[in-house]
């Protein structure tokens, strides 16, 4: 069978729950920001598959891929600037161990 | 089955089965190899899409910079050798249960979903359409966003410095401590 859109986003439904998986199971904070680093590929896919087999006059999908792009790395940035500093004072970077940073 | 069709099956299979064993390997060194195979496997499926240039900006952003930002933060953190510690096995089978749920519901509603496609000429997905796009400021320009996410991108830089900093031992006790030795000398 011809790969068309459905099987795209086929993969990038698999992808966004495997991510969510990972997400749920994981108590280890750099394996959870991985887990939200495969979610946000999976919507990166989505965005792109609808703006070539949908909309293929307008370039929307793919500008809103490079801004997905652009704050995801800022935001993994933040995220693991916080994590070395959880486990400076910490020793650990479970979140378990991070339930003090609700108060 | 043409050559196009059998490059898309392989690259969904690896974007998937290293997706699924970056969340299930329990050593994280590995999980973060895994994670860097499934990005190179979504690289791939743009390139597939012929969107080389996100392509290019997702091996250069994703592969080149946050996996090697995660595996040097994985070397601070954790100790050589050590495995993740091992989760509860009715948390894992609820877990699947409920993203197995997920995603059956969301593939049903993809299916019975008709999708209409434009009848509009398609537009050349080049890096001088996307620059002039990116940067013009009329009705459909992305001028105001790309100035945003700058403006975004600096404002995490200066964040990360100032979270990540070691504080400096102060010298703002000396007062009081000088009044102590007063006290002690007194």
């Amino acid at each position: 069978m011809e790969p068309g859109l459905y099987h795209i986003l086929f993969i990038s439904a698999a992808l966004f729950f495997i991510g969510v998986y990972g997400f749920f199971t994981r108590r280890n904070l750099i394996t959870m920001l991985m887990s939200i680093e495969l979610i946000l590929n999976s919507v990166n896919l989505n965005f792109i598959a609808f703006n070539k087999y949908l909309w293929p006059n307008k370039m929307d999908g793919l500008f809103f891929t490079i801004f997905i792009i652009a704050i995801a790395a800022a935001e993994a940035a933040v995220a693991i600037a916080i994590i070395i500093n959880l486990y400076r004072s910490h020793r650990s970077i479970d979140v378990e161990n991070a339930e003090e940073l609700k108060y | 089955m043409s050559g196009s069709t059998i490059i898309f099956y392989l690259l969904a299979a690896l974007t998937l089965v290293s997706g699924i064993l970056s969340v299930s390997t329990r050593q994280i060194f590995r999980a973060a190899i895994y994670l860097l195979f499934s990005l190179i496997g979504i690289a791939g499926l743009y390139f597939w899409l012929n969107y080389q240039f996100i392509a290019a900006v997702q091996i250069v952003v994703y592969v080149g910079g946050i996996v090697v930002l995660i595996i040097f933060s994985i070397f601070l953190t954790q100790q050589a050798g050590e495995k993740l510690s091992k989760q509860k096995l009715s948390r894992k089978i609820f877990s699947a249960l409920a993203v197995f749920c997920g995603f059956a519901l969301t593939m049903l509603q993809i299916y019975q979903h008709v999708f209409y496609v434009t009848p509009d000429q398609a537009a050349d997905v080049n890096v001088l359409n996307i620059g002039k796009k990116m940067l013009s400021v009329n009705e459909e320009g992305y001028a105001l966003p790309f100035e945003i996410v700058s403006m975004l991108l600096l404002a995490a830089l200066i964040g990360c410095i100032v979270i990540a900093m070691r504080e400096k031992k102060t010298i703002d006790t000396e007062p009081a401590a000088l009044d102590e030795v007063k006290k002690e000398t007194v």
